[in-house]
């Protein structure tokens, strides 16, 4: 009955403060470093020192020359986000309307694999996909593949990679939408519509477009960035940007390309998000 | 003292501070001209007036959004007053922490600690204050909401009704001077609300400590209730004896909220120290001094539809005094104990009136012409510049 | 058929965890493998010995006792930091409440590559670049699990009743034996989630250590390290010993709460 009482006052403030002073200090200065740094005249170096010379030229040169990355990033990111969307919606809808007494118990089952360290995990994947192993055998067997296809250091290996190791950030969230929904919903509309899949479309999935939402996000934002993926499973020809970026930072030291990269990558990324802030309220996500 | 029902069929307006209200001897609960505005400029309680005596069942009766709420807050602290003051047994309250003033809770939501087995809940108030003989108080307080075999069960485990009984057994063991019920029945379906009615009835007879209820359901409040107090926009209109409010309602609001009314448009002929006769589309009727509530000229005539009588036309009825002829049957509703009517009158009004099935009259029909009547003693009348229908507009009425 | 097709989406849904589960399949039985020639990515023959010596390789240990390390510090410093700062958004009114907010979100939308890199740019532009290691880790660390610890308690402490506490002060609880009494254990479930969850974001990281590590390797940076060369399969060990251990905190308190319902 009684409303949320918020008391006034600077108790808020002073409880706020350390986690805010963090995150301005290790988060927000940081990215106005990194952004300064992106403007720095590339001509520098890490023994020479960088001078700022406001070189927007810098983004105009990583464009021309990582384009390629910049691309291949942004469209594994997207397969990936697609793949789990499929594959998160199947489990999260089974989670919520099958599970019955178990649901549970399976959604500890959807996290518990990734406590198992990512970099291990990645690699067992290098070993499920190797050119020997039972899935390539099985594909050629289907002629699925060519008697020398293979699927690791392929772009098919790093989507792979991707899409699993990013299907909890689809499954919760849509989970938590899905869960929600009043069944009678679903029920009223067997009865309005007939047809399953017409109900589907017109009440279920309206309905978990919430979960659809966060969940894409999530999954969309750490694949675009994760390059381990790439690095494990894929070949020189599936650099992505994370792989340029680091080692652009610590094997050239080219720290205004590096930078400008990053920036870049960000603010593609807040273009989307801010997007779905419109739409949602930054309290809604998650 | 003109505010207890025992002693107050006085026409005096129920908001008018008493002469008593300064005694620093009244050992019940005082409300003095208890204000409480928010910031948005809505004034919930106005200059609220109210006195609760010590050991009564006491409903503060009114619909959602009337400042009920509000005032019970304040009472119990959780709520700070814009102005006036709450005294307790002579002690001014008004400021006071809620964990330092001998006033408990039933939550609406019974906001039952879910941490906590049933037990630990109901000891929750005697370990706060260090009370001693914990364990044999709260054994007698689960022995008497008959919850003793739960003890150990987590609130959620309870049905609805149990874990009613346990917020009313949370707050009961602390022997507060006052406790406040908020809506404690809303979220039961109907037919536990009635034995929680009953329950709740037979516990505070059992313990004699002040209760007020708070509710906005009207037979709730007649029937637990030995004093009622009608709230409407932050002000009390009325407050008495459950059958005194419902018998001589003051104003229109009351009328309607407390069960229904047939309010006929009247201007006041005469008055004499017994009755006053009011000229109501041409007829004469009469209606006692003492249930006379307005003093200009214009009034509502007031009558339940449970005391009118219905007959055919010129026939002899057993009511003396106000007939009013050339009414014609406009709908009829059969349900069971009695018959309800509708008669559209002359002046184009259409008047209910319940007839119970007795079998000594017959039913009668749509379009069938009736002649209606009433005893004077049960008419009242009211300012017409009141809305004949403030009050009214509930469901299931 | 019919049977198939009423149980069609929940075959399907069980294929998809049956799939997240493979590769823990594929650790689990690496741990036991005796690779024998050169190639560690393939199945030798059965072997214990390297249950029976997981330190054996050289760093292995060592850089999971600093990851260990850093993910406690951070996980504990994460941990008290989002709590405050979720209560203040929860219960307390004052300016700057939605900016506080953004903020809070906003490392949650960037990936971990900017995350790290903007860090690099600062500790190199204020003169650290030197003092790379163990401590800019973990200042790393407690930044990007704060504001999955702040969303974690506030979704808890939102969904509180505040009924719960007026009824506490209702019954004689002073505002100290409240919060001690109902509203701090009502809340520790959240609060342990979140310990669970930065833990765990925190000991996974690679992204972002690398890039801030200087000299400093944890266990993933170690992983890394040895992926050209030929990951010892040791670290499929320590790999599997995480699922275990993990599994059983979660289903402990999964067991706990069920006990507590079911009391």
């Amino acid at each position: 009955m009684s409303e949320t009482v918020r008391r006034k006052g600077r108790i808020g403030y002073l409880l706020l403060l350390p986690a805010a002073a963090w995150l301005l200090l290790f988060f927000v200065v940081p990215f106005y470093s990194l952004v300064a740094t992106s403007l720095f005249d590339p001509a520098g170096s890490d023994f020479r020192g960088y001078e700022m010379d406001y070189a927007f030229g810098n983004y105009v040169d990583v464009v021309r020359d990582y384009a390629g990355p910049l691309g291949r990033s942004l469209l594994y990111g997207a397969l990936a986000t697609m793949f789990c969307l499929v594959l998160g919606y199947v489990l999260a809808y089974a989670i919520a309307f099958k599970a019955g007494r178990w649901k549970n118990l399976l959604l500890v089952l959807v996290i518990a694999p990734f406590f198992t360290s990512f970099l291990v995990r990645t690699l067992s994947w290098k070993l499920i996909l190797a050119d020997d192993g039972f899935v390539v055998n099985t594909l050629q067997a289907l002629q699925v593949l060519g008697d020398d296809g293979r699927l690791l250091a392929t772009p098919v290996a790093v989507v792979a990679g991707l899409t699993y190791n990013f299907l909890p950030f689809m499954v919760l969230p849509l989970y938590a939408s899905l869960d929600k929904i009043d069944h009678r919903l679903i029920e009223a509309s067997g009865d309005l519509y007939a047809n399953p899949f017409v109900g589907f479309f017109k009440v279920t999935w309206p309905l978990s477009l919430p979960g659809v939402v966060s969940g894409t996000l999530l999954t969309f934002i750490p694949a675009v960035g994760d390059y381990i993926n790439a690095q494990f499973l894929g070949s020189t020809n599936e650099r992505v940007i994370g792989n340029v970026i680091q080692s652009q930072f610590t094997d050239a030291n080219n720290y205004p390309v590096a930078s400008a990269l990053s920036v870049l990558l960000m603010v593609l990324i807040l273009a989307m998000v801010l997007v779905y802030v419109r739409r949602a309220g930054t309290e809604e996500l998650l | 003292m003109s505010q207890l029902a025992e002693d107050a069929p006085s026409s005096e307006p129920a908001e008018a501070p008493t002469a008593a209200a300064s005694d620093p001897s009244y050992d019940g609960l005082r409300l003095q001209r208890l204000t409480k505005s928010f910031g948005s400029g809505f004034t919930a309680v106005d200059a609220l007036d109210l006195d609760v005596p010590r050991g009564s069942f006491f409903a503060l009766l009114g619909p959602s959004g009337c400042g009920k709420t509000t005032t019970l807050r304040m009472v119990a602290g959780l709520e700070t007053p814009t102005s006036g003051s709450i005294t307790l047994s002579g002690q001014d309250i008004t400021f006071a922490k809620p964990y330092r003033r001998p006033v408990n809770t039933v939550f609406q939501s019974y906001a039952l600690f879910p941490h906590l087995d049933i037990y630990e809940n109901v000891a929750f108030g005697l370990r706060r204050r260090r009370a001693k003989e914990v364990k044999a108080k709260v054994e007698a307080m689960l022995d008497l909401v008959e919850l003793t075999s739960q003890a150990r069960k987590k609130p959620a485990q309870l049905s609805g009704g149990q874990q009613q009984r346990v917020a009313l057994a949370r707050a009961l063991i602390n022997e507060p001077e006052v406790l406040l019920l908020d809506e404690p029945l809303g979220a039961l379906d109907l037919k536990l609300r009635r034995a929680m009615q009953i329950e709740i009835k037979r516990i505070q007879t059992e313990v004699r400590q002040t209760f007020i209820h708070v509710t906005h359901d009207q037979e709730e409040a007649m029937t637990m209730a030995d004093t009622v107090a009608v709230m409407n926009a932050g002000v009390i209109e009325q407050m008495g004896a459950p059958a005194e409010l419902y018998e001589n309602p003051r104003s229109t609001f009351v009328a309607n909220f407390l069960g229904q009314s047939n309010l006929i448009s009247g201007t006041v002929v005469s008055r004499s120290s017994d009755v006053t006769t009011v000229d109501m589309h041409g007829i004469q009727v009469s209606v006692p001094s003492g249930r006379t509530h307005v003093d200009g000229d214009r009034g509502w005539v007031g009558i339940r539809p449970e005391k009118v009588l219905i007959g055919e036309e010129g026939a002899e009825l057993d009511a003396p005094g106000n007939t009013i002829p050339g009414g014609v049957i406009s709908d009829v509703s059969f349900v069971g104990v009695s018959t309800q009517y509708l008669v559209r009158m002359p002046w184009g009004q259409e008047l209910q009136v319940f007839s119970q099935n007795t079998g000594r009259t017959r039913m009668f029909r749509t379009g069938e012409r009736v002649e209606l009547s009433w005893r004077p003693e049960y008419a009242f009348l009211l300012d017409q510049a009141q809305d004949a229908s403030a009050g009214a507009q509930r469901d299931g009425q | 058929m019919r049977w198939l097709r009423e149980r069609l989406v929940l075959i399907l849904g069980l294929l998809v965890l049956v799939y997240t589960f493979v590769p823990i399949f594929v650790v689990v039985g690496m741990s036991f493998n005796n690779p024998g020639g050169r190639n560690v990515y393939q199945f030798g023959s059965f072997t214990l010995d390297n249950w029976k010596d997981p330190c054996g390789p050289d760093d292995l240990c060592s850089t999971l006792l600093t990851s260990i390390q850093i993910s406690l510090l951070a996980t504990l410093v994460a941990t008290v930091l989002g709590t405050l700062a979720a209560f203040a958004l929860v219960r307390h009114d004052f300016a700057g409440r939605s900016a506080s907010n953004l903020l809070i979100f906003l490392p949650m939308a960037a990936p971990e590559i900017v995350l790290g890199s903007s860090l690099l740019a600062l500790f190199v532009a204020s003169g650290f670049a030197g003092q790379l290691g163990f401590w800019t880790i973990l200042i790393a660390h407690v930044m990007f699990c704060l504001s999955f610890v702040v969303v974690t308690v506030r979704a808890r402490l939102a969904g509180m009743d505040d009924d719960l506490e007026q009824a506490a002060m209702d019954l004689y609880a002073t505002p100290v034996q409240t919060f001690r009494r109902v509203t701090f254990p009502l809340v520790l479930p959240g609060i342990l989630g979140a310990a669970l969850l930065s833990f765990s974001l925190s000991f996974d990281d690679f992204i972002v250590t690398n890039l801030n590590s200087g000299n400093t390797t944890t266990f993933p940076m170690y992983v890394y390290g040895q992926e050209r060369v030929g990951v010892p399969m040791q670290v499929n060990v320590v790999g599997t010993l995480m699922f275990v251990v993990s599994i059983a905190i979660v289903l402990g308190m999964e067991l706990r709460n069920r006990r507590r319902v079911a009391a």
